[in-house]
């Protein structure tokens, strides 16, 4: 059983050049936990430390009870699933898998048994002769998994496994590693860029930029409640809308609107951040948005408008319904519940 | 309809353009240089094996175009003489006896060496390896004197052995800096998804780094074979002219001088001596097959 802990971990490949800057997560034994940030914001660095591919410069990263600073890659039984799949193009799919167990000098019937359980559970029972070059992007990246499998181990790492698929398999390979998750009862460790593998994927989601942690938390809840201006505009498409707003008498003042905030703040300045979502389509008792409207996108079960409240962008979503053309005015409103206030130095939440 | 004769127009008009003209006469220079190259190449070749096959009075009286007409006059006897009267079979095995050798020691040692400048972290690395591409520029001429020197010293002079000391030496700069711009080419994920897997240093070497590099350790045995078996020169200062030892290309040089007059038996003897090359390209060619990686990494 394995959870696993970075405890105030830092890399630094200088002096002055730190990509991990005191990293601290918990990862609960059997959970799938996913890291998402923008490229270059140490999410990488941070699985490769716990692979044991990156030396740890500062704190300390445990699996299970046991620190794993000192501990060759080969010994902290986990498996890692790489971008590029690395799978060994001179082997058949079947020596591709069963390396990893060959190494182990583990027997050839229990190698055998393995395998083809995995080859099963994949579905590349028919392929397991062929060499990599002659499978689809899919299937290598299922011989990866595979070669993970096989090992049973503790802790299953996976670096942006699906950013080398096309999008429609991305959506099915994202469905099926959820379901091999389940059925494997292992920790799942999930490094993306991409918010809504993240956003679907993950029992938690520890958000990274710049090589700090934003926020650890459920999917809903940093959906929800972000901790600040970073991570509530990474999650979420379109992007959250920001205002800025200076406040007095328990309202904030936009340029173009009032609105009424639900509870009071110890500041004058601010962002005010609120989703497409939460706004409505007739005006609210909290505000009223005149919007002109310059940009309308229908997808047919949601309609967009981009356009001007005041001086400043807003992206709303609406009833499909709704007949607006570019050029019109429209009057909408906000919901009390979608709305977000970030202090305008710290650039972290009040709500 | 319109639009599409139009098209069809400037098409048309495109074809005859001075860029067309450019692109086809480009074309065929490009071919007439490299025909007449391959031409200058094969037709002394061709001329001397023709001429190893003529009867020594048809060779000094006529040139070895006449004999592709008839009547067709041809001959083993050039083949059988000089194997059988000259020691040239002696010469024969101990070209093989200094070249496999001095082919597979260098390209082995190399091989390790280059695995480890490219892939492991050592006190040093990036100097040695700066040293050893300043080898490649030493002559070997400069060598000679101390080496040999050295050679007598150890009472080694004059044996395979001081040979295969020998070019194993000039060989090793080349053999290690080829070999480790090819290694270094390798994904890194490869090493790190095999040191996951549980593979020590000799484990990734010998069954992934090996099985990847068969095309770039086959082209440097190529080269390395080859320039060993013409050469003449090392095996001239290191072997002498000691019969027992003594290569092809040493006795070769040695005819020239004795048999200066009849040298209907040189052409067999220098035949001989390039069959030998010319096989071992040929057998080993297939290896150098394009995308070996293929499919290992990326979608």
């Amino acid at each position: 059983m394995a959870s696993v802990t970075y405890d105030h971990v830092v890399k630094r490949y200088t002096s002055d050049v730190t990509v991990v800057k005191d990293f601290n997560v918990e990862i609960a034994d059997k959970e799938f936990m996913v890291l998402v940030g923008p490229s270059g914001c140490g999410k990488s660095t941070a699985l490769r430390m716990l692979a044991g591919l990156e030396t740890i410069s500062e704190g300390k990263i445990r699996i299970g009870d046991r620190v794993v600073n000192d501990i060759a890659a080969k010994d902290r039984d986990i498996a890692m699933v790489f971008q590029s799949y690395a799978l060994y193009p001179h082997m058949s799919v079947y020596d591709n898998m069963a390396f990893p167990l060959q190494m182990k000098r583990m027997p050839k019937a229990e190698i055998d048994k393995r395998v083809n359980n995995a080859s099963r559970i994949l579905g590349l029972d028919n392929f397991l002769k062929r060499k990599p070059r002659a499978l689809s992007g899919g299937q290598r990246q299922r011989v990866a998994l595979g070669r993970a499998i096989v090992r049973d181990p503790q802790v299953f790492l996976l670096d942006e496994p699906l950013s080398n698929l096309d999008a429609k398999l991305r959506g099915q390979t994202r469905i099926e590693l959820q379901k091999l998750h389940h059925d494997l009862e292992t920790t799942f460790i999930y490094v993306t860029h991409d918010q809504v593998e993240a956003m679907t994927m993950g029992d938690r989601i520890a958000i990274m930029n710049a090589g700090i942690l934003q926020q650890v938390g459920t999917p809903d809840d940093i959906y929800d409640h972000p901790a600040n201006l970073f991570v509530a505009g990474f999650i979420g498409t379109p992007t959250m809308n920001f205002v800025p707003v200076t406040m007095s008498d328990g309202s904030a003042k936009a340029s173009g609107f009032d609105v009424k905030l639900p509870q009071h703040v110890p500041s004058e300045k601010g962002t005010l951040g609120f989703r497409p979502e939460a706004v409505t389509d007739r005006p609210s008792e909290f505000a009223t948005l005149e919007m002109n409207v310059e940009v309308v996108e229908r997808l047919g079960s949601d309609q967009f408008l981009y356009g001007s409240v005041g001086g400043d962008q807003v992206t709303a979503r609406v009833d499909p319904r709704m007949k607006v053309a570019p050029g019109d005015q429209v009057r909408l409103g906000l919901d009390s519940r979608g709305l977000h206030l970030f202090d305008a130095q710290s650039e972290s939440a009040f709500f | 309809m319109t639009v599409a004769s139009e098209r069809l127009q400037t098409i048309e008009a495109a074809r005859y353009s001075p860029r067309w003209i450019a692109d086809r006469l480009q074309g065929a220079v490009l071919h007439v240089v490299i025909i007449g190259l391959t031409l200058a190449w094969i037709v002394p070749t061709l001329g001397l094996f023709v001429s190893s096959f003529r009867p020594f009075s048809l060779i000094s009286s006529t040139g070895w175009w006449t004999a592709l007409s008839p009547p067709f006059n041809f001959t083993l006897d050039n083949y059988v003489k000089v194997l059988s009267s000259n020691n040239l079979g002696t010469a024969l095995v101990n070209s093989f006896m200094i070249s496999i050798p001095s082919t597979v020691i260098p390209v082995t040692i190399a091989a390790f060496a280059a695995y480890a400048f490219s892939w492991m972290r050592f006190w040093g690395r990036d100097w040695f390896f700066l040293a050893l591409v300043g080898l490649l520029v030493v002559p070997l001429q400069v060598t000679f004197i101390p080496l040999l020197t050295m050679f007598n010293k150890a009472g080694i002079s004059g044996t395979f052995l001081a040979v295969w000391l020998a070019h194993t030496g000039y060989g090793l700069p080349f053999a290690i800096y080829l070999l480790s711009n090819f290694f270094r080419a390798l994904p890194t994920d490869l090493f790190e998804s095999a040191e996951m897997d549980g593979a020590g240093t000799l484990t990734v070497f010998f069954r992934i780094v090996l099985p990847l590099s068969v095309p770039a350790i086959a082209s440097l045995v190529i080269f390395q074979f080859l320039w060993i078996w013409n050469d003449l020169l090392v095996a001239l200062i290191f072997v002498g002219g000691s019969e027992p030892v003594a290569p092809l290309t040493v006795k070769i040089a040695g005819l020239v001088n004795s048999l200066g007059q009849g040298y209907h038996l040189l052409t067999a003897a220098a035949f001989i001596s390039m069959i030998v090359p010319l096989i071992v390209f040929f057998s080993l060619q297939r290896f150098f097959v394009r995308g070996i990686l293929a499919g290992s990494v990326k979608g």
